[in-house]
């Protein structure tokens, strides 16, 4: 019989910190418990001693049933997940009861938690289900609302078993000689289920259908099986092959990928002969680059955008630790050793509603809600696996309404070489062996993300599948983690190992099966959350927390016993071969046979063509810059303030507060600069406390500018990527690039020229700098198609993105140069030349100038640097100021400039730029180091607190630098 | 010459910049064990002098911080551990080992959620309590430490507050009180001051640049004609502990 423990805390909540804030008025009180359903098969003994398990008395009281009217409260809402969704806190309680009695328990046993809020309250029911619905996601949780009398009638158990009501089906036969609506048909809604249902986009459009069709019927000779048809599909995804960039477009025969991204990196990599410091790009889970004689390290970015719009908590947490496990599945294991995150979104003060139908029935969450949701999925996920989340960025544009972009990042720290016996190996080299065991490591497999890779490459709508949504357990991966990175790597107990990601074990199984040539799988032996899951679910199920590994079969017990110890499940579910076939079996039967040349090689290429826009979305450039997109009054200093206090300017120092950047003792410069506290745009760090030599991190984007000009869009994205970290001093010939493009409607032609426009940009750029890409990622539909609120039919695409990753390594750490002044009369100076926002950039005269800019940096010569960017010299000067508590005296008559009009030379966002400081008895070695018209000499600082700026003789502005504007977001709306 | 045990698994995540900070202060040996090698093996304690729970996650902090972990050891380790404290051996609990510490009943009081009810990361500035009998702490003064929590809001009752303070136990308290701690309490000691629990995090505060505005000091050193100094007094807690257990040794012997 299962019973029910409520832990209390003694003290009630502060609604104020709660997501009932806005109730304050008409909630009195709110009490929140952890609650535990314990179904279980204990004694009432065994009962009464879980108290002192669960609750710690002298802050918690232990409640039995429905002891918990003892308290004061009018209602009771009980927040719960919802069957088959992962509830972490259920698994250790059962795990904890587990051990305190010394007693396995049987897998369908269970504990399940939920959450009690008791409140006292004003409100009517019907209101109190309004506010409640802060508290919860109806796609993954519901609500269970009673009054204090009811309480008492009612079980009061909360016991969501999974039940599957469709049998489990081995296979099914699927007629593939059909006409091709009905191939379209297929291809679009799925595979029929009995009752004429279907089970969900294969995303596979005509000219795919018409290849397998052509495969089936004349090759194998045969109709596909269901699962055959699922795994092709997930296979032959947008998401997984990135058909979009490997396809012709237009001229480009070789498609964008290979045209300019990979061609930059491998011109460059010949150019830089043996400066080249390219390990492996492109082909891992990650690239690699060399850090110092002893590790490698490993970068990745990643998006997870469409599950964030649905469960921003949920998506935002699996993109995390799912990026994590790219670092943990790059080469034969790198540990994380940062992370790194970006957050697109709409302004979360935007309350009119979006809908996924017609009806008005399905609601989208609002840009509050996913952006609390996903800046806490990447906090639990960071913080609970013990990786520094030491850089980001937010960015707020309407366009993200829809869909909000949600970039994660994670570097790896690798070994060079392991030792096996007598050979060395090199950690970057994986190759599973025909002959080893196939092993699947840690979570096990449910309906979790069922078409999570064919759902993103499609466009988001109504019949988005709610199944696509996971959660990750941090928790459960840190073991994993633990016992790969700490122990069996060490010990080369295995061959080969990939993340188990989108699309499942039908993709890392099949995608490591390359490297031997062929595989044997046996789905009765991957292990189940719960019984009753189809072949087809069991193969291409995202469920988190998987790595797939290849094992020599007299290595799997000392892999196993590894794992065992680290309370990791690890299960042999087949063999890699090398019969060039991937080979499937369930109950007996084989359920899938395919040539593994056609599954990974057999998609048609497609001829892509673009069309150049008719016009422009808008004619000028001046609208563009965050300046440029203020609605502006005649008073210059009202102005500036307004930007500082804008949300594409303004701190964000509540979400690092939150985002424990500190572990593992690397920081260097951490994401909030100087005794104010100012965000910087890189990080850097030590990954190797045994080694002075550091990491430098930054990122930059610039989507309104694709309004205008992608190709210039990507370029601005480069060079303030680059510029961050050499203003910090990294050399640019230490820089490596990372490539996320996150693109809309990426079916339009015109769509397609601004994509080729900035791949184009992409190649030029990455040339000229000889900065070569590492690592890239695309996600081609980030569209909304729904309605608003007056039911009528809109269409919301996000500006074209590019997001450019930079990495480099730094000699020493104490080079690393800070955004904050450092004394009272030094020199300000500004490297390169103001032009308009958009202004082409030369790369090949910005790199020279951060080449002599380095120079500088070795000779010691500059205390402080901040890159110019978003918000132009202006924002620039103030966050140096501001993270100092100091202030500066400008001139702006001295700024090399062709511009007149003064806000334009304050606020413009031209590229290529640096505002630094020099102590003036060091001004003539710095100034012996540049050309005259490469800097110029604007000011000094002050240590009255006001930024003070002269043009033509006469003061332009006088500002107090004080921090109400820039922090206004974080103290208001985040105050922790 | 000291030996360090540093206990791992289920989620602790700090073990190896521990085991880093120890082996700076010139431990002879530093071994970061698995608890379930422990369990398997519970002899092993007693070859050491220094046990350090890490901070860290220890099962997601799903059942509330420190909870689950405490529960393994208490089932499993705990009379190894009382003879261990009853050995004069050291003991300390950093962040999450803290709250293992206190729901082990090994140290007084518990650590409740944030106020703010948010995880913090930041430097603050601690006093500490001059008064205190702590090995740990012989010759700190009031130091600058990150914390970063969730749970890191002490509490305890009125009477056995009051006996913390009056057998002066509190080891450090916040300046300026971060997470509502009561009476600021950051860190406190058992009786004898050889058990220490402690919410920030002196582990991450040893090298110079770990400093948040190193870069500052930096230049004004330079412009001292300076040396730049390569660690941060953190590292005097971890140097304290070796150098205890030296004398540890030569009172044994001794006797």
């Amino acid at each position: 019989m299962a019973s029910r423990l409520s832990i209390a805390p003694k003290s009630s909540k502060d609604i104020s910190k709660t997501k009932l804030k806005d109730y304050q008025k008409h909630i009195s009180q709110v009490k929140v418990l952890q609650s535990y359903t314990i179904d279980l098969n204990l004694s009432n003994e065994d009962n009464a001693e879980l108290e002192q398990l669960f609750s710690n008395p002298e802050i918690e009281e232990a409640k039995w049933s429905q002891e918990i009217s003892d308290y004061d409260f009018d209602y009771i809402v009980e927040i719960s997940y919802l069957p088959g969704v992962t509830d972490n806190i259920g698994s250790t309680a059962k795990q904890s009861i587990s051990q305190f009695f010394k007693k396995q328990f049987q897998d369908s046993d269970k504990v399940f938690s939920s959450k009690i809020w008791l409140m006292k309250t004003s409100l009517k029911q019907e209101d109190l289900e309004a506010a409640c619905l802060s508290l919860y996601n109806p796609l993954i949780e519901k609500a269970k609302i009673m009054k204090k009398e009811e309480l008492e009638k009612s079980d009061f158990l909360n016991l969501p078993y999974v039940k599957i009501h469709s049998k489990s089906e081995t296979y099914q036969e699927v007629n593939i000689d059909l006409a091709d609506q009905e191939l379209i048909e297929l291809g679009k809604f799925g595979i029929a289920n009995e009752d004429g249902s279907r089970r969900g986009p294969l995303a596979l459009d005509l000219d795919y259908m018409k290849v397998i069709q052509d495969y089936f019927l004349n090759t194998e000779k045969r109709n596909p099986t269901d699962i055959e048809l699922e795994a092709i599909a997930q296979t032959w995804s947008e998401h997984c092959k990135h058909t979009i960039f490997a396809d012709p477009i237009d001229e480009v025969k070789d498609g964008l990928y290979k045209a300019y991204i990979k061609k930059a990196t491998s011109e460059i990599r010949k150019n830089k002969a043996e400066k080249d410091f390219c390990v492996s790009v492109f082909s891992d889970n990650a690239g690699i680059i060399e850090f110092n004689d002893e590790y490698n390290i490993c970068h990745k970015v990643e998006t997870h955008n469409s599950p964030s719009a649905l469960d921003p908590f949920g998506g935002a947490i699996t993109g995390i630790v799912g990026v994590n496990r790219d670092a943990i599945g790059c080469g034969l294991g790198a540990k994380p050793f940062a992370n790194t995150f970006g957050f697109c979104f709409a302004d979360p003060e935007d309350i009119d509603p979006l809908y996924r139908d017609k009806d008005l029935k399905q609601k989208m969450l609002s840009p509050r809600r996913i952006m609390e949701g996903v800046i806490e999925g990447v906090n639990v996920g960071g913080n609970c696996s013990g990786i520094p989340t030491v850089a980001g960025f937010t960015y707020f544009d309407s366009g993200f309404k829809g869909k909000p972009l949600v970039f994660v990042g994670t570097l790896g720290l690798i070994p060079k070489t392991i030792r096996d016996i007598n050979k060395e190996l090199k950690t970057e080299e994986k190759l599973a062996q025909a002959g080893d065991y196939i092993v699947v490591l840690g979570g096990r497999t449910g309906l979790d993300g069922i078409h999570g890779a064919t759902f993103s490459s499609v466009e988001m709508d109504e019949s988005s599948p709610a199944t696509a949504v996971q959660i990750g357990d941090p928790i459960t991966q840190k073991k994993l983690s633990d016992a790969i990175i700490k122990e069996a790597r060490d010990l080369n107990l295995f061959n080969s190992i990939t993340d188990c990601g989108a699309g499942g074990i039908s993709c890392s199984i099949a995608e490591m099966a390359r490297e031997s040539y062929g595989c044997r799988v046996n789905l009765n032996k991957v292990p189940l959350k719960y019984p009753g899951l189809s072949a087809w679910q069991i193969w291409i199920s995202e469920s988190q927390e998987r790595m797939t590994l290849s094992v020599a079969p007299e290595k799997w017990s000392q892999l196993n016993e590894i794992m065992q110890k680290h309370d990791v499940e690890a299960t042999v579910v087949g063999e890699f071969t090398d019969s060039g076939r991937c080979l499937v079996y369930h109950n007996d039967n084989e359920v899938l046979n395919l040539d593994l040349e056609f599954l990974h090689n057999g998609l048609p290429k497609r001829d892509l063509i673009s069309k150049k826009p008719a016009s422009l979305e808008i004619s000028s450039t001046e609208t563009l810059s965050e300046y440029g997109k203020l609605e502006k009054s005649q008073d210059l200093e009202s102005n500036f303030k307004k930007l500082i206090a804008s949300l594409n300017i303004a701190s964000h120092e509540y979400i690092n507060q939150q985002y424990d950047h500190e572990v593992q003792s690397s920081s260097v410069i951490k994401p909030l600069q100087g005794i104010n506290k100012v965000n910087g745009e890189f990080a850097v760090l030590r990954p190797d406390l045994l080694s002075p030599k550091a990491v430098a991190l930054s990122h930059a984007l610039y989507p309104s500018y694709s309004q205008y000009d992608s190709y210039k869009m990507a370029a601005a994205s480069i060079d303030t990527a680059i510029r961050n970290l050499v203003a910090t001093g990294v050399s640019i010939d230490d820089i490596a690039l990372l490539d996320n493009f996150c693109w809309c409607s990426a079916n339009e032609p015109e769509r397609l020229y601004q994509l080729k426009e900035a791949a184009r940009a992409c190649y030029d750029y990455a040339v000229a700098y000889r900065t070569p890409y590492i690592s890239g990622k695309d996600s081609m539909f980030n569209d909304f198609k729904g309605y608003n609120s007056a039911a009528e039919a809109v269409k919301i695409s996000i500006e074209p993105t590019l997001l450019i990753s930079s990495v480099g390594v730094l000699a020493n750490a104490l080079d690393a140069t800070s955004i904050d002044f450092k004394a009272p009369e030094d020199l300000i100076y500004v490297l390169g030349n103001t032009g308009n926002t958009l202004d082409e950039i030369d790369a090949s005269k910005n790199k020279k100038l951060y080449q002599k800019y380095h120079q500088a940096i070795k000779a010691e010569l500059i205390n402080s640097a901040i890159a110019v960017n978003k918000g132009g010299l202006g924002v620039a000067l103030f966050k140096m100021a501001l993270a100092a508590d100091l202030g500066a005296e400008i001139n702006l008559d001295n700024l090399r400039t062709q511009l007149n009009d003064n806000e334009n030379i304050l606020f413009s966002e031209s590229q290529g730029r640096i505002a630094f400081t020099v102590k003036p008895e060091l001004k003539d070695k710095l100034e012996a180091i540049f050309d005259k018209d490469d800097i110029s000499l604007i000011g000094k600082i002050s240590d009255e607190k006001i930024l003070e700026i002269k043009s033509n003789n006469q003061n332009l502005l006088s500002m107090k630098v004080e921090d109400t504007d820039y922090k206004r977001f974080s103290k208001g709306f985040y105050n922790g | 010459m000291a030996k360090v045990l540093i206990l791992s698994g289920f989620g602790i995540n700090c073990e190896e910049e521990s085991k880093y900070a120890f082996e700076l202060a010139g431990a002879k040996q530093v071994d970061i064990y698995h608890i379930n090698d422990l369990i398997k093996n519970k002899s092993i304690s007693s070859n050491y002098e220094i046990l350090c729970f890490p901070g860290g996650f220890s099962f997601g902090d799903d059942l509330g911080s420190g909870k689950a972990f405490a529960n393994i050891v208490r089932n499993n380790l705990l009379d190894e551990i009382n003879e261990f404290i009853e050995e004069k051996k050291l003991i300390i609990g950093i962040c999450n080992g803290f709250q293992v510490l206190t729901n082990l009943n090994l140290l007084p009081g518990a650590l409740a959620h944030n106020k703010s009810g948010l995880y913090i990361d930041k430097w603050v500035k601690l006093k500490i309590n001059p008064e205190n009998k702590s090995p740990w702490l012989t010759g700190v003064t009031d130091i600058e430490l990150p914390i970063a929590h969730g749970e890191g809001n002490y509490q305890i009752n009125s009477k056995a507050l009051e006996e913390l303070k009056s057998n002066n136990q509190i080891a450090f308290q916040y300046e300026e009180n971060p997470n509502g701690s009561l009476e600021n309490i950051a860190s406190v000691a058992n009786y004898e001051g050889r058990v220490i629990g402690i919410m920030p995090h002196p582990e991450r505060a040893i090298f110079f640049t770990q400093d948040p505005v190193w870069t500052l000091k930096k230049d004004k050193l330079k412009r001292e004609s300076k040396d730049i100094p390569e660690y941060l007094p953190a590292i005097n807690i971890f140097n304290n502990a070796v150098k205890y257990c030296e004398s540890l040794k030569s009172s044994v012997k001794n006797i």
